[in-house]
């Protein structure tokens, strides 16, 4: 059953990123949205967390979330994929489950 | 001729406000924001300080069309015509986040967590949002 965790919490205020990639297991993927953002940022002090992730997770980050708070596609983490909210239906049709880490 | 408590003259104290959210997430950012405008119509001595997520809030180049909010961001721009001119940005928290002075949206003077500390024990009053 792969799960779709999605993390709308800033990784450098709160634990919710964890919480979602240690829990993320069996081809699950990760969306981060609105604040949750903030982790999908190359040359960040998490960065490194989200690098080592996508040996195993797929990642995604929310392209309006992303523009609004004045950050570029070319400012993701390479590997992380960035979808529309066309894309952020897709996802949660394509998935079995959304856990909602908040 | 001046009414009376036009020629008054109140005290001053030092106000500083300190920003540690990022904007859009919470009504924080913005709120804090609507706050230090309402002080510069009080002739205070205001310093603002953007530390942890709160330096997100004058990163450059934000375009909020595609969430359906409004960007405060400019606003931030308009501070210096209410002559609140000390803005300050923490060294450490903009590192950590890759950030430089240049991704800011306005002149700010950036303090080591150290240097901040200082300035805050100078203040007569504090408010964190």
């Amino acid at each position: 059953m792969a799960m779709l965790h999605t993390v709308n919490k800033s990784p450098f205020e709160k634990r919710s990123l964890d919480g979602a990639l240690s829990h993320a297991v069996n081809g699950a993927a990760i969306l981060m949205i609105e604040d949750g953002i903030y982790g999908a940022l190359k040359g960040t002090a998490i960065s490194g967390k989200i690098e080592k992730s996508l040996a195993t997770l797929k990642v995604y980050v929310l392209g309006p979330d992303l523009k609004a708070r004045g950050m570029t596609e070319d400012q993701v983490i390479d590997g992380v994929t960035v979808v529309d909210y066309a894309g952020f239906v897709d996802l949660v049709t394509e998935y079995d489950k959304v856990q909602a880490w908040l | 001729m001046a009414e009376p408590w036009e020629e008054e003259e109140g005290p001053v104290k030092k106000f500083m406000f300190v920003n540690r959210k990022a904007p859009y997430g919470t009504i924080y950012a913005l709120e804090s924001l609507e706050v230090v405008l309402i002080s510069a119509a009080f002739d205070q001595d205001v310093s603002l300080v953007f530390m942890d997520d709160g330096v997100y809030q004058i990163k450059k180049g934000q375009d909020s069309k595609g969430i359906g909010m409004k960007n405060f961001s400019p606003t931030y721009r308009a501070l210096e015509g209410y002559d609140i001119e000390k803005l300050f940005v923490e060294k450490e928290s903009m590192e950590s986040r890759g950030l430089t002075a240049e991704d800011m949206i306005v002149p700010v003077e950036i303090l080591s967590k150290d240097e901040l500390t200082s300035l805050m024990e100078e203040q007569d009053v504090i408010l964190t949002f």
